[in-house]
């Protein structure tokens, strides 16, 4: 089943253009990451899904135009958008009895349950709460709704590492199934690298890069070069190219170079890149040639 | 699926069979919860007035034994024990105009302000239905809050008084029965829903719409084109005729609603109430159209609009 289904998506702020047209389509079952730097349009286009601002060009989430059809849709979708939007005057009690009473679909015990894992009293005030309680609590809310497409936009953002890692663990843990969407947004990709299942790259407003997992694992390939090998190396045509420690690392995309695994091997050690180096290739080419490496 | 009332079938029915009424009422009916929640003023500003006055009662309340047995006068002893029933009424329909206005410049505003507009897009809610929930709290339940709290307040001051009366060997039964409790209340809750609520009406959906638009400073906002046209007016008409009908209707002064006597307030059992002439009234229904225009913008706006 197709969660989100996007054709020619476009808004634009007075002269300044946030999605250019961009075209999307997200199944049943994935995690999506969409990787951009900041003002690249992932903000408008997840609030563009969620029914937040108003657009051009055809989306339907779940079959929904989340425009027109925001309430009856949230039935089905939730969504952090950043974070600690909590109200600050209200408890944790009435958070949890509030949501009782509105959602159909939100299981009161369950979010109980994930509360009890945290040091969040019931009595107290969000306001008390630190800013990793306040997450903690808004993911606990949102897991015990049985959504199917859950949209998160940075919802780390300004959290240690403790609570980031916690928070993607009980993600995946208790939440996530295979009849589960997740759309998530982060600046922080090494948090995310294992949990994706597809990535996607925005930038000013368009889709620079659109793979699953799998194929960015057998697509692309870095390559710290032997000092002497670093001419014949070059010669493969490697999308972007880096210097640590004096020596140069290479980043391969075997699909679009046709280059062989084994006679990149040969030039030096290879590995898998990660999500930020691959990001940084494709927004440097980005820069200097419109098009990318969009495939 | 079988909807005769057999009880065993019941608890299985209930969540089956729950209407589409109980789906719309729902999410309304938590709306206006969560507006309690957070705007704890709605009952505690009336309830501090409260205090206030009865304190201020109980100290008066302990020279009329006194003042009772200088007054021969039947009519007088009664302005001398009605008098604090309509002064209470009056000021707690004061205390409601201060609750409503701050509470209707801030409904829409605060919400953007402190970014949970997020949190609350999130759930199920149409912007209509929050809408209606926030614009119910001055036209019904502040209302019925001050009604409470008055009748409630009422009696206590007539136990008092009986109390203090009968403890100086005064006759309690002038009290009784010269003021016919049950009327004045009912005289009293007319009077809220229709000069506090239903004729100010305007102007407080007024405010909820100025508060889901501006940015800052909403008050100013909403008073920046009362000022303006009375302004105007006074230039080229010279009169006064917009400030003064936006003033009486945010006071609540409809000559439509009630005849009373000179000198007596709309809870005196002397007042007739006139609910015929005031449904019939034409500005009643202008008003009200107004309402749902600005309502309907109000939520309309807030499809739009995201924090600030």
């Amino acid at each position: 089943m197709t969660v989100i289904e996007a054709r020619g998506l476009r808004k634009a702020f007075g002269a300044t253009i946030a999605l250019d047209g961009i075209d999307l389509r997200v199944e049943e079952g994935r995690i999506l990451g969409l990787i951009g730097p900041n003002g690249a349009g992932k903000s408008t286009a997840l609030n563009a899904i969620l029914g937040l601002t108003s657009y051009q060009g055809e989306l339907k989430v779940l079959g929904r135009d989340p425009w027109t059809e925001r309430d009856q849709l949230m039935r089905d979708v939730c969504f952090i958008a950043d974070v600690a939007v909590l109200p600050r005057w209200m408890r944790v009690s009435q958070a949890l009895e509030y949501l009782a009473g509105v959602h159909p679909r939100f299981d009161r015990t369950k979010a109980e349950g994930f509360l009890a894992k945290t040091d969040i009293r019931r009595a107290g005030k969000i306001r008390e709460l630190s800013k990793g309680m306040v997450t903690q609590l808004h993911l606990a809310l949102v897991m015990a709704i049985d959504a199917k497409l859950l949209v998160l936009d940075e919802p780390t953002l300004g959290l240690d590492i403790l609570y980031r890692k916690q928070f993607y663990d009980s993600l995946l843990n208790d939440y996530f199934d295979r009849s589960r969407t997740i759309v998530v947004t982060t600046h922080q990709v090494e948090d995310v690298q294992h949990v994706l299942t597809d990535l996607m790259f925005i930038n000013r407003g368009r889709i620079v890069l659109d793979c699953s997992m799998e194929e960015f694992e057998s697509r692309y390939l870095e390559v710290m070069v032997h000092p002497e090998q670093v001419a014949s190396a070059r010669a493969l045509k490697p999308i972007h190219e880096r210097q640590v420690l004096g020596r140069s690392i290479l980043l391969f995309d075997l699909k679009r170079d046709r280059v062989d695994r084994s006679r990149l091997a040969s030039l030096g050690d290879v590995r898998a890149p990660s999500i930020a180096d691959l990001f940084v290739a494709v927004m440097g080419n980005h820069a200097s040639q419109p098009q990318g490496v969009s495939r | 699926m079988n909807m005769q009332s057999n009880p065993t079938a019941e608890p299985f029915a209930s969540p089956v069979a729950a209407p589409a009424a109980t789906l719309a009422t729902r999410p309304f009916y938590w709306s206006v919860r969560r507006e309690l929640w957070e705007n704890r003023s709605i009952y505690l500003a009336p309830l501090g007035v409260a205090a206030v006055f009865l304190l201020g009662f109980l100290i008066t309340t302990i020279h009329l034994p006194g003042q009772m047995r200088g007054v021969w006068a039947g009519m007088h002893r009664h302005d001398l024990t009605a008098t604090p029933y309509d002064i209470v009424a009056g000021l707690m329909m004061l205390t409601t105009i201060f609750v409503n206005v701050f509470y209707c410049a801030d409904a829409l505003y605060g919400e953007r302000r402190d970014r949970s507009i997020l949190f609350w897009k999130s759930l199920p809610v149409s912007d209509l239905t929050t809408v209606l929930a926030k614009a119910s709290i001055p036209l019904v339940v502040v209302p019925l809050v001050a009604w409470g709290i008055v009748v409630a307040l009422q009696w206590i001051m007539l136990l008092l008084t009986s109390a203090v009366l009968l403890g100086s060997g005064l006759s309690v039964s002038a009290v009784w029965t010269q003021s016919p409790f049950f009327r004045m209340s009912l005289l009293l809750l007319y009077h809220l829903f229709t000069a506090h609520a239903l004729w100010p009406a305007p102007v407080y959906c007024w405010l909820l719409l100025v508060s889901g638009w501006a940015r800052r400073a909403t008050l100013l906002w909403a008073a920046l084109p009362v000022i303006a046209i009375s302004g105007l007016e006074a230039i080229v008409f010279h009169t006064w005729h917009f400030a003064a009908l936006v003033g009486t209707r945010l006071i609540g002064a409809a000559p439509q609603i009630d005849l009373r006597s000179p000198d007596t307030l709309p809870t005196n059992p002397m007042t007739h109430i006139t609910p015929a002439n005031f449904l019939s009234t034409p500005g009643l229904w202008i008003g009200l159209a107004f309402c749902a225009i600005c309502l309907a913008g109000a939520a309309r706006l807030r499809r739009h609009q995201g924090p600030i």
